[in-house]
């Protein structure tokens, strides 16, 4: 379900850019950012969603952070609007082993 | 059980029971035992350690964490040496609320013990541990304005609580930083080799199992610098089972949590709570595994349920 509405991003991506707001989701499932690496354009707002038990955060990885959200609970979601291109490198700020990537294009 | 132990025993020995440990202190080694077994120290300073009470937590395997944690300060209290001193190595709340707090400040301090607090990340959300240090460490000497650790004596022995749970890099694991490791090295500098010395900290300051993050980057900067004292007894909490070992005078314990049970490494997909059976899951909590510190030698695990 959820990977479908990835796989709608990509076709967005590629089939109509600049069409629309482009939008992506990532799941936090046991302990991993699920894609733990992202490709989107320009413009694309990425939901992060954790499905966990325990709690999680995103933070990017550069210091100081370009964005950090609050301590999402189970099911808690943050988003980010990735309005420039480049590599954004983020992880969990409670579990910092946990890591991902959102590459910006 | 008197052989050196091996990875594989201590993991084997591993159980998760969440009641706490308790310590005494007989010619300057730290000997311990979880609380609630049925051989009892009868001389000596005692101590108590509890862990990872995650007040606010209410899932499966626990909706009531405030009844846990009071089920562990019980059996603490009724200990036949009662402990005059309690180490809380954690996670005292699950997400920093006020309200998580209260509760647990409430329960902890009715139980009459003075208790020294060390964050585990649970407690510093959002805050940098502001108003953990504030509610916790209040009377403390800060080794570092906000910083979230200090020493004390107590009963000759030089206790540390370190703070390694907060400004966590990507990638990495518990982190000290550079501005407490030049504080511990002074803080330890004026001691002599002989004074024991108990280090308690959130994360394991020894790498249990990088993958799930379950160590600390520069924890090996500090025990080097411990390295040169006779006894030194390093209290863990964080990964919500019982795991031991020694190196050299280091003796190294992770505690359980008082809330719910992780996973061995490795044993599971994620070191998500483990699901136990509500019907078991007090029963868990008499569950013992005594370690003994015997001087420089191997650290003795036994493997003790305490009831069925």
């Amino acid at each position: 379900m959820h990977r479908r509405a990835l796989f709608g991003l990509a076709a967005v991506v590629l089939c109509a850019p600049g069409a629309r707001a482009a939008t992506g989701e990532v799941h936090i499932d046991n302990f991993v950012f699920t894609p733990d690496s992202l490709k989107v354009a320009v413009g694309t707002t990425i939901k992060f969603i954790n499905r966990d038990d325990l709690p999680h955060s995103v933070v990017s990885a550069v210091r100081p952070p370009i964005f950090k959200s609050k301590t999402l609970d189970t099911d808690d979601s943050f988003s980010v609007t990735f309005d420039k291109p480049g590599e954004y490198a983020y992880f969990c700020g409670l579990h910092p082993h946990m890591k991902g990537v959102v590459v910006v294009a | 059980m008197t052989d050196q132990p091996t990875r594989r025993a201590a993991l084997e020995c591993m159980i998760w029971a969440g009641s706490g440990v308790l310590w005494t202190v007989a010619g300057g080694v730290p000997r311990g035992q979880l609380v609630g077994s049925a051989q009892a120290a009868t001389t000596g300073f005692t101590f108590a350690q509890i862990s990872d009470s995650h007040i606010g937590f209410a899932r499966d395997p626990n909706m009531d964490t405030p009844g846990t944690l009071k089920a562990a300060l019980e059996l603490v209290k009724a200990a036949p040496v009662a402990p005059v001193l309690m180490l809380h190595t954690g996670d005292v709340s699950h997400l920093t609320k006020p309200a998580e707090f209260d509760v647990a400040e409430k329960l902890i301090s009715a139980a009459g013990i003075p208790t020294a607090y060390v964050p585990g990340e649970h407690d510093v959300l959002e805050d940098n541990g502001k108003s953990f240090i504030k509610r916790f460490q209040k009377g403390m000497k800060q080794g570092a304005p906000g910083g979230a650790y200090y020493s004390f004596d107590q009963a000759g022995i030089h206790f540390v609580g370190l703070n390694n749970v907060i400004d966590l890099k990507a990638g990495g694991m518990g982190a000290l930083g550079a501005a407490q490791l030049a504080w511990l090295e002074k803080d330890l500098a004026g001691l002599s080799a002989s004074t024991p010395v108990v280090v308690f900290a959130h994360i394991p300051l020894w790498v249990v199992y990088p993958q799930w993050g379950w160590g600390t980057d520069d924890g090996a900067q500090a025990l080097t610098m411990l390295k040169r004292f006779g006894s030194v007894t390093v209290l863990n909490g964080h990964i919500h089972q019982v795991m031991q070992k020694i190196e050299g005078n280091v003796a190294f314990h992770s505690a359980r949590s008082t809330a719910f049970p992780q996973p061995a490494p490795g044993s599971a997909a994620s070191p998500g709570p483990m699901k136990v059976e509500a019907a078991k899951l007090r029963s868990y909590l008499g569950v013992a595994s005594v370690s003994h510190v015997q001087g420089t030698g191997p650290l003795a695990i036994i493997d003790t349920p305490l009831g069925a």
